[in-house]
């Protein structure tokens, strides 16, 4: 554990962020992305594919500069 | 119990002790439900908000998914520090603590099977980027000059000027080339150093909030002790990486950098250089990308990879 802590305050030293301030989009490639998923008999898991398309339609459009009316927001990066 | 459930964040081994001051989603505390040797950390939420119909909207909220979010991470954060853990996917919402101690028996040995592959190693995210923008004004080193101009170094300036003007109408496609094969070898250069590697997609520019193109969004499991060396390789390839390719202000300074960056990464990942890109490190993470494992709850048996 020694090294990351060290490795942790190396980072914040060169100006990379504390982890209250990690991107949500870093956070959000990682929670959606990874984890355990359990199906079967819960209330309810965001692993339903079409949930994890709503939020990201969602980010993408709140990021999006209020009088910009683009409609179509896609996963898939733009520039490809 | 039909009004609340119970939120689901990571499972670890009953043996680490987390903190649990934690507070979790809603600012709710965060508990620990023990079965056998296994332990899952979760807190109550109201299914006036984490039921499938009012979740359907609130996912459309961006505030509301950044909390979740966030306080999800804490939580997962504060565990892991305490011990192996397994992340459990973003809103897992169960109706009582009987349920997930059922999980625990059940999917006992995957779960054992996820922590002792974590265990003792963090995970670190690599990004790169490229700007498309120096494909069109690429000056002595750019990759698009070097295949076309080798050899010309001592022409006349003004017939490299035209050879330039020439190489830069198909210099884009070119970066974008070049910056692709560059990316796999970093890729391919960092899975040498890390236990496991995945590339998650590209980010949208839109929600990254850079106009470059992202060639690279990796994930990388890193035993603990090899974390100084992952970290060095890659400063390694941020330092050669900034002085490939067009212009020498490519903003990519990042002060001093760790002293190690000049240590044993450089020869091998000095080479992969071909291209200016901006290197990314970011971490480290608990082990959110190598845990992406699928486990059933009701019936059959054996669901982990």
């Amino acid at each position: 554990m020694t090294p990351d802590i060290r490795r942790g305050a190396a980072l914040a030293e060169e100006g990379r962020l504390p982890p209250e301030r990690i991107a949500l989009v870093d956070l959000l490639d990682r929670l959606l992305a990874g984890g355990v998923v359990v199906t079967g008999e819960l209330v309810l898991s965001i692993a339903d594919i079409e949930l994890v398309r709503i939020s990201l339609r969602a980010l993408i459009a709140s990021v999006r500069a209020p009088d910009e009316t683009e409609t179509e927001a896609d996963y898939e990066p733009s520039w490809r | 119990m039909a009004d609340s459930g119970i939120y689901l964040y990571a499972v670890t081994s009953e043996a680490g002790e987390a903190c649990l001051r934690l507070r979790g989603v809603l600012d709710a505390p965060v508990r620990k439900i023990s079965r056998g040797d296994l332990a899952a950390y979760v807190s109550t939420v109201p299914l006036d908000q984490f039921g499938e119909e009012p979740l359907g909207h609130l996912l459309e909220d961006l505030d509301w998914v950044g909390e979740v979010a966030r306080a999800h991470h804490r939580v997962v954060e504060g565990v892991a520090e305490a011990g192996p853990t397994a992340p459990v996917r973003l809103v897992t919402v169960y109706s009582d603590e009987e349920q997930i101690r059922a999980l625990l028996a059940r999917r006992h040995d995957d779960f054992l099977a996820v922590l002792s592959r974590v265990a003792g190693r963090r995970e670190w995210g690599v990004k790169a980027y490229v700007d498309p923008e120096s494909a069109s004004h690429a000056g002595p080193g750019g990759a698009a000059e070097r295949e076309t101009s080798v050899g010309q170094r001592a022409a006349r300036p003004g017939t490299a000027y035209l050879q330039r003007r020439k190489a830069n109408l198909r210099s884009r496609e070119d970066l974008w080339r070049h910056a692709v094969a560059c990316a796999e070898r970093l890729h391919a250069a960092l899975g040498e150093i890390a236990v496991a590697g995945r590339r998650h997609r590209p980010q949208d520019p839109q929600l990254s909030g850079r106009k470059e193109w992202m060639v690279l969004n990796g994930a990388y499991l890193v035993e603990e002790e090899r974390s100084t060396e992952f970290a060095a390789a890659v400063a390694a390839f941020r330092e050669a990486a900034a002085g490939a390719g067009p212009g020498t202000g490519t903003g990519t300074e990042t002060g001093p950098g760790p002293g190690a960056g000049h240590g044993a990464g450089m020869g091998v990942l000095g080479e992969v250089m071909d291209v200016a890109m901006d290197v990314e490190l970011t971490g480290p993470w608990a082990p959110y990308s190598f845990t992406a494992v699928e486990l059933e709850t009701g019936g059959r048996e054996g669901g982990a990879r």
